[in-house]
């Protein structure tokens, strides 16, 4: 039997890509307000599986041909190597440099190396996740 | 280089990082992971002499203020035990090559491994009671996947309950560290060494010291928290369980060593007595495993919590032979444990079989073999002039220099168990009629005993030059002592 599952399909496409800016939202939030790479990572990681969960395993890794542990590593290595940065300026371990610039469009804002810090965790998060869940949600 | 103290936890994430990208390729995999340890271990002993020759190092993560931020601290008794940690690994990884077997080494074994390194150097490291919690999730989390690695039968219902005590302790511990948040407002070690003498209310800190000392104690397999333990290490094969044996339980301990020694001293009466009896009762509960089992891995598991508790004797007394003792005593045990798990391992790789009574005359064909394995029995006994003889020496004299004499007449005893028990194995598996051996390829049987006989060599030099090595160990007890020069080190920069 056949599951009618129209209106699933049709909301995912749209309320995917919602959840998906909305989670670069919460990811830029997240110095001084709630929010980061970590909450992004997961809303991310929601908005695949609704995909899955709307679509199957097999069409989402057409979409998606990602190896989500190397993704891991590459978070790790991402977030390390901004943490060892300080190594070569010679100040403690997970010192961040931050600085005002005039850009284009958006004005004055402040860039914080933790920025890509938190792009690594977002990796991480995301990586992990879903290996978990392809793990527990796949047949042999 | 104020982030040299770093080094032995950031360079293994590094490559463990590195060897998760490509799992298949075996060659690349077993170097990449024997480099990565090997570069460990060096940076490790360029920390230990820096921190031999300039004192106490400390770093304060993210330029923080020392008392806010997460402080990272090495001093020589972390740093002795970072080096004896990056040593194992190394040589667990030779070990590992001809033994865990090829399917195994392709599923993120290596990887696994070196995280390992990761928590339990990261932990031996800290200077935040806190950070500590992490760093042992951090080590708890590899030990998961290590002790299911390969998902045979028994590896699958014995990690059910180690995951089961092992979470239940880290609640406990969060538990723990929030009380004691609540009642000294800090989670710095060196800080909470100042508040804690100035707080009055001695009752509810020893109420949380002894919650710390059931934390710890299931991590270090203490009486009665030891249950878990001889099954849950029996499970995974061979190579897992040295470096479990040799490493894991030791953060217990150390754990203990440094808040038992560093702020938990409001109530020594209680506190440390209590210790001293729990070490006692440790002892002779491992004794009677260690006599009960006719099954190789088993004796030797029960070993491990018998040293436990000789190491936790020493540290109760608080006092400078007993402190000095404890710290060799812990760097011996890692290192014969070790040794002694790996020298099993190919006995019961010769025989087919871990059980006593199926084997025999070994010592016809493989005679080294033989006598490398009495020299680590005897070693592991506390037999003059191998390397468990000073430490144990020290724990008994510091033992009559305390109240508790008849805790150090018990370890005299009950090293003659020990040795029993080690010697057992000798008899059965070594003497007696020869039993059919596993055909074993003479490269094969090289690439195991090599690594073991160098560190069985490593270990009979740390006992014979003991003398050599006591400078360190004075230094590392010193600064157990005197609580003030960590404190210096940490909050003063």
């Amino acid at each position: 039997m056949r599951t009618n599952d129209v209106m699933l399909q049709t909301a995912t496409k749209v309320v995917t890509f919602i959840i998906l800016m909305f989670a670069v939202h919460i990811f830029f939030a997240g110095h001084y307000t709630p929010g980061g790479g970590f909450v992004g990572g997961l809303l991310t990681t929601s908005a695949i599986v609704l995909l899955m969960l709307a679509f199957d395993i097999e069409t989402v890794k057409k979409i998606l041909p990602i190896n989500y542990v190397t993704m891991t590593a590459v978070g790790l290595l991402l977030a390390l190597a901004t943490a060892a940065a300080s190594i070569i300026f010679d100040v403690p371990f997970f010192t961040h440099a931050y600085d005002y610039f005039d850009l284009p469009l958006f004005g004055k804002t402040s860039l914080h190396s933790a920025l890509l810090f938190d792009v690594g965790v977002y990796l991480v998060v995301v990586g992990v996740t879903m290996t978990i869940i392809q793990t527990i949600g796949e047949d042999e | 280089m104020s982030n040299l103290l770093l080094f032995p936890i950031i360079i293994p994430l590094l490559f463990a990082t590195i060897l998760m990208i490509f799992p298949k390729r075996l060659k690349l995999q077993r170097m990449i992971a024997a480099i990565g340890a090997g570069v460990t271990l060096l940076s490790a002993l360029v920390l230990l002499v820096k921190v031999n020759a300039d004192g106490v190092h400390a770093v304060t993560l993210g330029s923080w203020p020392a008392p806010f931020g997460i402080s990272m601290v090495s001093d020589p008794l972390s740093a002795l035990l970072v080096v004896t940690t990056s040593l194992i690994t190394l040589f667990v990884v030779f070990y590992s090559f001809p033994t865990i077997g090829v399917k195994r080494e392709q599923s993120y074994y290596y990887p696994a491994v070196i995280f390992l390194m990761v928590g339990v150097n990261g932990a031996f490291t800290t200077g935040d009671i806190f950070n500590l919690f992490v760093f042992v999730e951090v080590l708890l989390m590899a030990s998961y996947t290590l002790i299911v690695h390969g998902g045979e039968r028994p590896q699958l219902r014995e990690s059910i309950k180690y995951l089961l005590v092992n979470i239940i302790s880290s609640a406990l511990f969060v538990a723990a560290v929030a009380f004691l948040y609540s009642v000294t407002g800090t989670l710095n070690m060196a800080d909470l060494a100042v508040k804690i003498p100035q707080i009055e209310e001695t009752g509810i800190l020893t109420v949380i010291a002894v919650m710390f000392l059931v934390v710890f104690g299931f991590k270090a397999a203490i009486f009665p928290l030891y249950f878990w333990l001889p099954g849950s290490y029996y499970a995974p094969p061979i190579p897992i369980l040295a470096l479990f044996g040799a490493l894991l339980t030791k953060v217990g301990v150390y754990a203990i060593m440094r808040t038992y020694t560093l702020f938990f001293t409001m109530n020594i009466g209680f506190t440390h007595e209590l210790l001293g009896i729990v070490a006692i009762l440790t002892i002779l509960a491992g004794c009677v495993g260690a006599l009960a089992y006719f099954d190789v891995k088993k004796i030797i598991i029960y070993n491990i919590i018998i040293a436990v508790g000789v190491i936790l004797f020493g540290v109760a007394q608080l006092n400078q032979p007993g402190v000095e003792g404890s710290i060799f005593y812990l760097l011996h045990d890692m290192l014969i444990k070790a040794a002694l798990f790996f020298l099993v391992g190919i006995v019961a790789v010769l025989f087919g079989t871990t059980d006593l009574r199926k084997m025999g005359g070994l010592i016809k064909t493989y005679p080294v073999l033989g006598w490398i394995y009495l020299v680590t029995a005897f070693g592991l006994a506390g037999i003059p002039p191998l390397s468990g003889f000073p430490g144990k020496l020290l724990i008994v004299q510091g033992g009559f220099e305390g109240p508790q004499f008849w805790g150090s007449i018990v370890i005299l005893a009950t090293s003659l168990i020990v040795l029993l028990s080690a010697v057992r194995i000798f008899i059965y598996a070594f003497w007696g009629e020869p039993v059919e051996t596993v055909p074993l390829k003479k490269s094969v049987f090289n690439q195991m005993f090599i690594p073991t006989v160098i560190l069985v060599a490593i270990t009979v030099v740390f006992g014979v030059g003991a003398e050599l090595f006591m400078p360190f160990i004075s230094g590392a007890g010193e600064v157990l002592l005197n609580p003030s020069i960590y404190i210096d080190a940490v909050l003063k920069e």
